[in-house]
């Protein structure tokens, strides 16, 4: 494409098949006490 | 809603918000995209033929329209009936307030002055234990668990943390759980043998420190109103030599008296520290250093800045991380998981010295929000009902924000304790968040080039 580069295609629809074991840390605990973000969290099935 | 599109840091980008999809486009698209959903070609190209070429105009028309038909734009929420409220009352993560008393007196603490509304206390042993005891067993099939040390400052009750350290590690074994422990920490009480144990059994530790000396200083003073700086940074780095791989973070306030804050993250980075997280204070709004609709300009253009030295520093090789600009492109947490946010009062509970059960560490102490207590458990399922109901699509400003997928509705607490309701997002706090995003988006997208 000569107008639109992408640089991340379907990521939200790629993670509903592994959706929901819940194993990944709670946001609050790891860094913030403040706030939820989950955007920059990590999912333990894809280490 | 749809799409987001905006301008940061040199790119021109646009966010599917239900795909995930992030595009950078040129001037063209970023202005087609203005008419594009109500405006038919023709249209488009009358409006913007005084300012492109026509079959530019058609070419790029032609492009959007490919994404929209593979659903990278516009895409639709397929998500929503997928999701399952019930079947969620397993609880994964405790924060342990070992100590209710503190040896600073930061002006803006979850302590309120180290006195936690007037008890110093300290968790004995026995409720720690207990309260291990009530998360493995209603962990259910959750293997990884969180515990986090938090206070007041628990190194005043560092004995207890460390027999259940060891307690937690016997637990994980019987039951066939793996718990990562956490310590947040001042950092005034660290000596060699703290520093060691830490390192060695704490999966993370976050160090409290709010940046440059004069900030730090005035914010967090000692009991005898002694500046703290001088005696922590270098017991900070020594923790964090010693530490190798482990992860840790350096975590700070900021409030109306450093909107130039982003000099106080880059002051982490020339003290060696490399993983940080500094954050907005909350608080009632008539204290004099509380965060008001008049200083949110500041802050934003502040975020933005930061951003343009993140990106600096990044692309010359060296690492260096801000909590909140870090995102994950590829892949990142599952969409439940960024429906349901935080988990606070369902999956997340934390504990007060004498083992009462609240919603998180910020409700601590508000009597209308004990949910139970480690004896017992939960008490209040009605409390835990609502916490858990609590998502981006029960929450009227949230169903159409574009950010929704990565802030995940925000911080009950905050909503809580300034609209005195936790369904309704803390605007101010919105802001910022959005304003986050796009810097990490808009960094990506450079460090990508
Ligand atoms: S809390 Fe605010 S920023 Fe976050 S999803 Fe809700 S409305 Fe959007
Ligand atoms: S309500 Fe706020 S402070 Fe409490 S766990 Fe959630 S994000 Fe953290």
């Amino acid at each position: 494409m000569k107008h639109i580069k992408t640089i991340s295609g379907r990521s939200l629809n790629k993670t509903v098949c592994n959706s929901g074991c819940g194993e990944c840390q709670t946001s609050c605990q790891s860094a913030c006490k403040t706030s939820c973000t989950v955007g920059n969290q990590k999912c333990e099935n894809d280490k | 809603m749809g799409i987001h599109k905006f301008h940061l840091n040199g790119k021109n980008i646009v966010l599917d918000v239900n795909s995930g999809s992030v595009h950078v486009v040129d001037e063209l698209v970023f202005d087609i995209l203005d008419f594009y959903k109500e405006s038919t070609l023709e249209d488009i190209i009358l409006k913007l033929e005084n300012r492109y070429d026509k079959s530019d105009i058609k070419e790029a028309y032609k492009e959007i329209k490919k994404l929209e038909d593979e659903e990278l734009l516009y895409s639709k929420d397929h998500y929503e009936k997928h999701f399952n409220y019930k079947d969620q009352n397993i609880v994964k993560a405790l924060c342990l307030h070992v100590a209710h008393d503190c040896n600073l007196n930061c002006k803006y603490c979850f302590a309120s002055q180290g006195n936690y509304s007037g008890k110093r206390e300290l968790m004995p042993l026995d409720v720690g234990k207990k309260a291990l005891e009530f998360l493995v067993k209603n962990s259910r099939n959750r293997k990884n668990l969180d515990v986090d040390f938090f206070g007041g400052e628990p190194l005043l009750n560092f004995e207890v943390v460390k027999e259940l350290v060891i307690y937690g590690r016997k637990l994980q074994d019987e039951y066939d759980k793996n718990i990562s422990f956490t310590i947040t920490t001042n950092g005034l009480l660290l000596d060699d043998e703290k520093i060691d144990f830490i390192n060695e059994h704490m999966e993370n530790v976050v160090l409290s420190l709010d940046g440059r000396k004069e900030v730090h200083d005035k914010m967090r003073p000692t009991i005898n109103n002694k500046g703290s700086y001088d005696l922590i940074v270098q017991k900070f780095k020594k923790l964090i030599e010693k530490r190798g791989n482990k992860d840790y973070f350096i975590r700070g306030t900021f409030t109306r008296d450093n909107l130039d804050f982003s000099k106080d993250v880059l002051h982490y980075k020339e003290l060696g520290f490399d993983v940080t997280s500094l954050e907005p204070v909350v608080c009632d709004p008539n204290e004099d250093y509380s965060l008001l609709e008049e200083h949110i300009e500041k802050i934003l253009e502040e975020y933005e800045k930061l951003s343009k030295e993140y990106i600096k520093i990044n692309k010359s090789g060296e690492r260096f991380i801000f909590y909140h600009f870090v995102i994950d492109l590829d892949q990142g947490p599952c969409v439940i998981r960024r429906v349901t946010g935080c988990g606070a009062g369902s999956n997340y509970l934390a504990v007060t010295p004498s083992g009462d059960l609240y919603p998180c560490h910020q409700f601590v102490d508000q009597p209308q929000f004990k949910i139970g207590d480690v004896f017992n458990g939960i008490i209040r399922e009605d409390l835990r009902d609502k916490f858990r109901s609590v998502n981006i699509y029960t929450k009227e400003e949230c169903k159409d924000c574009w950010a929704k997928f990565y802030c995940s509705g925000g911080c009950m607490a905050n909503a809580y304790y300034i609209n005195k309701d936790i369904t309704k997002p803390y605007k101010l706090g919105c802001a910022m968040e959005k304003k986050r995003i796009e810097c990490a988006l808009s960094i990506a997208a450079n460090l990508k080039d």
